[in-house]
């Protein structure tokens, strides 16, 4: 048996949380505070995930670059992959929030969409 | 060949050249850095002092006089803000109050005007938040404040409205004496030849001068540090608050700034390094500790910025000026406090002798007149709106602390001798000098410099080369 | 834009895009408001946070800062609140009809003075710079506070450096630690002058833990090297008294340094104002209708007191629209009455409001506050004289967080109550 502890990420709470593991499987979770709390430990020990934001260059645009982010989380591993491809990318004013960037970035089948709007210039 | 070539932008430089421009001749000034007022006079305590400290019969006294008593005109004719506000000197303790009439008898030997000795309440009454402990100070009335860059801008724009040519990023590598004059070799390998040459160089004089004298001279660099704080206390004193020299020091002042902030310092520390304007926690401490002596409560939480600056101290503490033992070459050197109070009349003097050197005549289409910025702050309700009905750029702030229109920056960097960094543009218009320190405006005001100045952002930079802001473009769009 | 509004909203943010719509919703006419914005855009400061974690309140879902703002850009819209961008107010002053004349200056519409009915201060806040902590060393290039470089990076596009070391573990810091790291930046350390960290642990963990970045609890820059561009920092231990302890200062080479040491309300044009302010929060002292000491100036978002999460300056502005309303109505009472006071001890260090009028109280009050300390298994408890009207346990509180407790309209309305004491205890 291996104890893990994290801190939940879910909400300011911020709960110290105690993740008792059988090897790969989670035995039990305590020191969290709601459910939301549990998941992300189950998770977070197993495969953890984040959402990643970033920006990508925009042509026309009043500014030079365009935020965006995956638009649900990616395994926490292929975060330098999703910003290789971000850097890569470039998107075309005018833009709106919610426009498809990258279709499944990396493989990921999760989507990089920007977050703002930018009207040409 | 010129008929004069001046070393330093400093205020002593800029306000010889711009003497030295009423008279026709070609002329030129050198100057290491990328901008006027980088050195010494950009960073002290921007007072303009009445001229009771200097020793009887030095040229200290004798050019502070004098300096002080043309700064009305001078502040007049070159837009200058400058303000006398009188200044008090502080004696704390009874056994100290002989020491007090001392510095009262030099001043008056000074030919300093209107000093009083007042009692410690006559001290208070004119300034209520003096420590409770003050028992007695010298009063100069005629003592002032002004803005130094200003000043220094001033003189310089002037100078070159007037036909005097300015260099930049020109350090002097070498002064050879020649049959007809001198060739100074610049950094950059450029060789320019000139009658006679000025010595204007601040904590590099002594190199200048060791370039081309047999007697040596040295300057050492004293290093003072300030703090400054925020306007909502500027007005806690009126008058700037000297102590009278104890054991423990020469003494911090308390000030208000011509701009309305609070200035503390300087502290007093030789060093050997002419680039050395780093400040310690030890002196910016004693700035604080030494400060609170002379008002009841120091603001000492409003503190928004702190620097250092090196005065060009001699060994000896007194001015070195004129012509010296190689004909042609004068020097404006050891030029340290009262150095701000004294450059009107220092201006003057080596102007003049350099004139009658070169035989000079005086020009008839000199301007004395050089005009500020355009300060929309300054104006009333109706002109500043007709300001910006004409021209719309003086409506857009670009500086919230200090309410610094685009309009105000751009005309910085498109006047004579204009602006080519942030720090350039922060010592014409204020813009990043306030509370926030740059924070909000810095981006905008970058952009701005790259706007007007046909560059990058990244090729914007604070001050000299390698200062840059902003290293690269973020790495977008590589495919 | 007209010469006369009921409502002038002073800045298009969060804060005051919250208060303007909440204001149409509650009856005043869409044009009879005006937001006055400095930038070029509404959206203030979270055009520029462009990380997500925001919105988890108010819309239950997980938003970047852009997204959440354009929520409520989208909502002034909707209602057609007019607004004004690029255009700065220099001066709002009080006349002797009690309405407010604001005076703005812009390219498009030149200097213009507008009457208010009300004015709604949400101006936000400002970075503590580096002079305000009076860090020796020289003033190179290369040293910003955290947002500068945030603006930097996510509008302009550029990297203000490579090798980064940060002071302050505030969340702007811990955001842009994560953020330089992903755009190939190299972040070295955190020193945080305090034994506990500024910042939401879900930054802590997200920013620095996943990145294997160290934070150095208990540390400062006490050096900055570099004559023209940064080149280095000297940080060392402090001790309990807060002052570096000599002989721990450890270099680090690096060639920006960003400060995350705190926020500041931006109150100069209150304080021209003459509104009062506290020593505490640096903002207005404010009633249960968020109105300022200045009848009819009222004040919400980080101008009040420096919030941890954007959904409660939306929320603490919606309250403070709606009561602007109340007042341009006539509909806030003056009694005779004193308000209550709410003191506080133990810990808490301020509340928001400072005073209550429980005749213009909706029937909950929410009264926010910050801690002075971390603090464990602790109890919030509200007392007016011996009675507890609170009692609430809390397992952790930190400085970083915002609390809130909620009071009874009611349990206010007590005959001769004059204050309340909000504090920390350990049962």
């Amino acid at each position: 048996m291996e104890t893990r502890e994290l801190i939940c990420i879910n909400c300011p709470l911020g709960c110290m949380m105690k993740v008792e593991m059988d090897r790969t499987s989670v035995v039990s979770v305590s020191g969290n505070t709601c459910k939301r709390g549990e998941v992300y430990a189950r998770k977070e020990v197993v495969s953890p995930t984040r959402t990643v934001t970033s920006t990508v260059a925009v042509k026309g645009g009043v500014h030079p670059v365009v935020a965006v982010k995956t638009a649900s989380d990616i395994p926490k591993s292929k975060i330098f992959d999703v910003m290789a491809e971000i850097n890569r990318a470039c998107a075309e004013a005018p833009v709106s929030i919610g426009d498809v960037i990258i279709e499944n970035v990396c493989g990921t089948e999760v989507n990089v969409v920007t977050t703002a709007n930018m009207s040409k210039v | 060949m010129y008929d004069s070539v001046i070393i330093g932008a400093g205020v002593t430089g800029s306000a010889i050249a711009r003497e030295l421009s009423r008279f026709s001749g070609e002329f030129l000034l050198i100057e290491k850095n990328d901008d006027v007022c980088t050195g010494t006079s950009k960073a002290n305590s921007a007072i303009i002092h009445a001229g009771f400290d200097a020793a009887n019969g030095s040229l200290m006294a004798k050019f502070n006089v004098l300096g002080n008593s043309m700064m009305d005109e001078v502040a007049k004719e070159l837009d200058v803000p400058f303000r006398r506000n009188g200044a008090m000197v502080l004696c704390f303790e009874e056994e100290n109050l002989p020491r007090l009439r001392d510095l009262y008898e030099r001043g008056v030997k000074n030919g300093v005007p209107e000093l009083k000795i007042l009692t410690g309440d006559e001290a208070r009454e004119i300034e209520p938040e003096l420590n409770e402990n003050v028992c007695g100070a010298l009063y100069a009335p005629t003592s002032g404040i002004v803005c130094p860059f200003e000043l220094t801008l001033g003189f310089a724009e002037n100078a070159a409205d007037n036909g005097v040519e300015f260099r930049f990023g020109s350090g002097v590598t070498g002064i050879e004496k020649t049959s007809e004059g001198f060739v100074i070799t610049l950094e950059n390998g450029d060789k320019v030849e000139t009658k006679t040459v000025i010595n204007a160089a601040g904590v590099y004089s002594d190199n200048i001068h060791n370039m081309v004298c047999e007697d040596k001279i040295e300057i050492i660099p004293r290093r003072g540090e300030y703090i400054i704080c925020d306007k909502a206390v500027g007005g806690l004193v009126d008058s700037t608050l000297f102590q009278l020299p104890t054991a423990y020091g020469k003494g911090i002042l308390v000030s208000p700034t011509i701009h309305g902030n609070l200035l503390l310092g300087p502290t007093a520390e030789d060093s050997d390094d002419k680039e050395g304007i780093d400040t310690s926690a030890g002196g910016l401490a004693d700035v604080m500790k030494f400060a609170a002596l002379s008002v009841k409560t120091l603001p000492s939480r409003q503190a928004i910025t702190s620097f250092s600056g090196l005065r060009a101290h001699s060994p000896k503490h007194e001015f070195i000026l004129g012509e010296q033992s190689v004909e042609g070459f004068f020097d404006a050197a050891a030029i340290e406090s009262p150095g701000l109070s004294s450059s009107p009349a220092i201006g003057r003097f080596i102007a003049e002798e350099v004139a009658k050197k070169l035989c000079a005549e005086k020009k008839a289409d000199f301007n004395p007149i050089r005009k500020g910025l355009v300060k929309p702050n300054e104006m009333s309700f109706e002109e500043r709106a007709e300001l910006i009905a004409k021209e719309p750029a003086y409506g857009q702030i670009i500086c919230r602390c200090e309410t610094v229109s685009e309009g105000e920056i751009v005309a910085s960097i498109n006047r004579t001798l204009g602006a080519r960094t942030l720090d350039g543009v922060k010592r014409r218009t204020r813009a990043g000098m306030g509370r926030c320190q740059s924070g909000f405006c810095s981006p905008k005001v970058m952009e701005i410099l790259a706007r007007e100045l046909n560059m990058n952002l990244d090729d914007v930079r604070k001050n000299e080369k390698g200062s840059y802001i902003v290293l690269e473009k973020t790495n977008k769009g590589i495919n | 834009m007209k010469n006369e509004y009921k409502i002038v909203v002073a800045g298009g943010g969060p804060a005051g895009l919250a208060a303007a719509a909440s204001a149409v919703e509650n009856g005043c006419p869409a044009e009879d408001i005006l937001i006055i914005e400095r930038d070029a855009s509404l959206g203030g400061i979270l055009n520029q946070c462009i990380h997500n974690g925001f919105g988890l309140h108010t819309f239950k879902e997980e938003l970047t800062g852009p997204e959440y703002a354009a929520r409520f850009e989208e909502k002034c819209e909707e209602l057609e609140v007019p607004f004004v961008l690029n255009t700065m107010i220099l001066d709002i002053s009080k006349n002797e009809d009690d309405t407010k004349t604001v005076t703005c200056v812009s390219k498009e519409n030149g200097l213009k003075q507008i009457k208010a009915g009300a004015v709604i201060l949400c101006m936000g806040c400002r970075e503590r710079s580096r002079g305000a902590l009076n860090i020796p060393g020289y003033r190179p290039a290369g040293i910003f506070s955290a947002g500068t470089a945030q603006r930097l990076v996510n509008i302009e596009g550029y990297m203000p450096g490579k090798e980064v070391v940060i002071l302050g573990s505030g969340d702007i810091g811990l955001i842009m630690a994560r953020r330089m790291t992903f755009e190939g930046a190299k972040v070295k350390v955190v020193a945080e002058l305090m034994p506990y960290s500024g910042g939401l642990k879900r930054n802590i963990v997200q920013c620095l833990d996943d990145y294997g970045i160290p934070l150095k609890l208990s540390h400062t820059v006490t050096k900055i090297y570099g004559k023209d561009r940064v080149e280095g920092v000297d940080i060392s231990e402090v001790g309990p008294d807060g002052k570096p302890i000599p002989g721990t200062d450890e270099f680090y080479s690096c060639d920006t340094l960003l400060l995350s040491v705190g926020l500041l309300p931006e109150n100069e044009l209150s304080r021209s104002l003459g509104v009062e302010l506290s020593p505490i929060t640096g903002g207005p002292v404010v009633n249960e209708s968020l109105e300022t000491n200045i009848p009819g100036v009222f004040a919400a978002g980080n101008v009040l007191h420096v919030h941890d999460l954007v959904d409660y300056v939306s929320e603490e502005a919606a309250q403070a629209g709606k009561n602007a309303v109340k007042y341009v109505n006539g509909e806030i009472g003056r009694s005779e009455r004193k308000p209550v006071k709410i003191t506080t001890s133990n810990g808490v260090r301020y509340t928001v409001p400072v005073f209550v009028n429980p005749e213009n109280a909706e029937d909950l009050i929410t009264v926010r506050f910050r801690v002075a300390n971390v603090y464990k298994d602790k109890y919030i408890n509200v007392y007016a004289g011996d009675k507890r009207l609170v009692h609430r346990r809390k397992q952790v509180l930190a400085p970083g967080e915002m609390e809130n407790v909620i009071l009874k309209k009611a349990d206010l309305m007590a005959e001769g109550l004059e204050e309340v004491l909000v504090t920390l205890e350990d049962e």
